[in-house]
């Protein structure tokens, strides 16, 4: 299995941990990740909230480069996996758009790369059989709060990821590594996304019933597949405390960090170290299901 | 009940609102699934569904100066719950292309501040440079002290980068910023 890798900015900063987890599961599995050389911003929200063309731009620049790479790409952040799934579709349906990109990046791209997100490959091309086969540290007992959020799921008919009300990818995931995936309903729901810094009050009040949900249908902690939700639903923790004296202490952690301390990779490979709310809870079950 | 003022000739938002985001705005029924969705309708002075029922109404620039524009969080729950199979959500991109035209008054918390510093270190190393677009924000807003209790633990486990990276292909990025520039009257 071989793929073009598409990091994303987030993989160089706020989501290092994602990025690393996410590498160090896929050469655990036997997954090629190949780097497009020379990769660029997708625009994220700021982009599609400014110009259409600067939005489908962005990231048929990178599309135009893996499609010269004759690689399917693999995405694993949700926020640049959704901004190159509008931008393919876009591309691809209306001509206008795709004249003003091709000018734009200076050659025409069609919109035709195949683009999975990483979670995808692993359920699609993997196999959940595969996965199980390969756990070495079973999650035992850990209740875990599978959160998708927007971007995955959104738009239905463009994404093509799940059942976009109540989808299952990574409740499958968490089972697989031996773990309990909680039924909650706020699985698809926004945790205030890009506006951290410019509507932090927005945020704040989203997290929080979030974050509330999840405590009460009594999660250990929250696995997501999204940089900004990470970093919402975790640094803003803090905030919701000082605000309405709310102390949650949930973990939230990527998809990939559960599943790589399942396959016996070590925490500080999958880059536990980053996260905010220290996922104790998390580990000291690996521990005991090492030593027992 | 909705009332609108009419909107001064040149003003109306509707055709301008129809080309940019391909959405017949005739074919909603007002059932107000987009607006029982949103998850800052607890939030915002006026609702999703509201927007839709005015700017059909050929509402003009006032509408652009509605809070929920920049409190809007793009999850698009609007536009996937919608029995039509209306693109709210392209309607309030478009919206806000508009508002950035026309020139509607700054809003609290200034998203458009946010979404330029952004889009500027995109323009200037290729990819996001998170620490010069917090700054530019920070001076622009002059919320200086916003967060900054986070930054000493943020650096020192790693989560976030001191440097910009510099590995991206900046010329293609750069001419599709110029591009842009150039094509901003192209109404799409």
């Amino acid at each position: 299995m071989r793929y073009a890798y598409f990091p994303g900015c987030s993989a160089e900063s706020t989501a290092r941990d994602m990025h690393q987890s996410t590498l160090a599961v896929a050469a655990s599995l036997g997954i090629e990740m190949i780097e497009p050389k020379g990769w660029t911003c997708c625009g994220a929200t700021a982009g599609h909230q400014t110009d259409r063309v600067l939005a489908a731009a962005l990231p048929a620049a990178n599309l135009a480069k893996i499609k010269d790479m004759g690689l399917d790409c693999v995405v694993n952040c949700a926020a640049c996996y959704n901004r190159m799934k509008v931008a393919n579709h876009e591309i691809a349906t209306e001509s206008e758009i795709r004249n003003y990109v091709s000018d734009a990046i200076g050659r025409d791209y069609d919109g035709s790369v195949k683009i999975k997100h990483f979670i995808e490959v692993l359920l699609e091309d993997v196999g959940i059989e595969k996965i199980s086969s390969a756990i070495k540290q079973p999650l035992k007992g850990l209740k875990v709060a599978c959160y998708y959020g927007c971007l995955l799921v959104r738009p239905p008919k463009v994404v093509n990821f799940d059942d976009p009300e109540n989808p299952k990818s990574l409740d499958k995931l968490v089972k697989a590594i031996g773990g309990e995936s909680i039924e909650w309903p706020y699985k698809v729901e926004c945790c205030g996304g890009g506006l951290s810094l410019s509507r932090t009050d927005v945020v704040v009040n989203l997290t929080d019933s979030i974050l509330g949900m999840a405590k009460s249908a009594g999660a250990d902690c929250i696995a997501v597949s999204c940089p900004m939700c990470q970093v919402n639903l975790d640094l803003r923790q803090q905030d919701i405390k000082k605000e309405t004296g709310r102390d949650y202490q949930i973990p939230v952690v990527y998809i990939t960090q559960l599943l790589g301390l399942g396959l016996g990779i070590s925490s500080k490979k999958l880059g536990f170290n980053k996260l905010m709310v220290p996922a104790s809870n998390v580990l000291e079950k690996v521990e005991v299901s090492s030593n027992g | 009940m909705i009332t609108i003022k009419k909107a001064k000739a040149g003003d109306a938002l509707k055709d301008a609102v129809e080309k940019i985001s391909g959405v017949d705005l005739s074919v909603c029924l007002q059932c107000r699934k987009c607006s029982s969705g949103c998850p800052v309708g607890k939030l915002t002075k006026s609702r999703p569904s509201e927007i839709m029922r005015r700017l059909h109404l050929n509402a003009g620039n006032e509408l652009l100066e509605s809070d929920i524009l920049w409190m809007c969080v793009s999850c698009e729950t609007c536009s996937a719950r919608c029995p039509m199979g209306i693109d709210v959500a392209g309607v309030m991109d478009a919206l806000r292309k508009l508002a950035l035209s026309r020139g509607a008054s700054k809003q609290k918390g200034n998203v458009p501040l946010f979404n330029k510093a952004f889009l500027k270190t995109v323009e200037v190393f290729g990819r996001t440079y998170e620490i010069g677009m917090i700054t530019a924000y920070k001076l622009g807003s002059g919320k200086l002290m916003n967060d900054t209790e986070k930054f000493p633990t943020m650096l020192k486990k790693g989560k976030i980068s001191l440097l910009p990276s510099l590995g991206g292909d900046r010329k293609t990025v750069k001419r599709i910023f110029k591009k842009t520039k150039q094509n901003k009257g192209a109404g799409i």
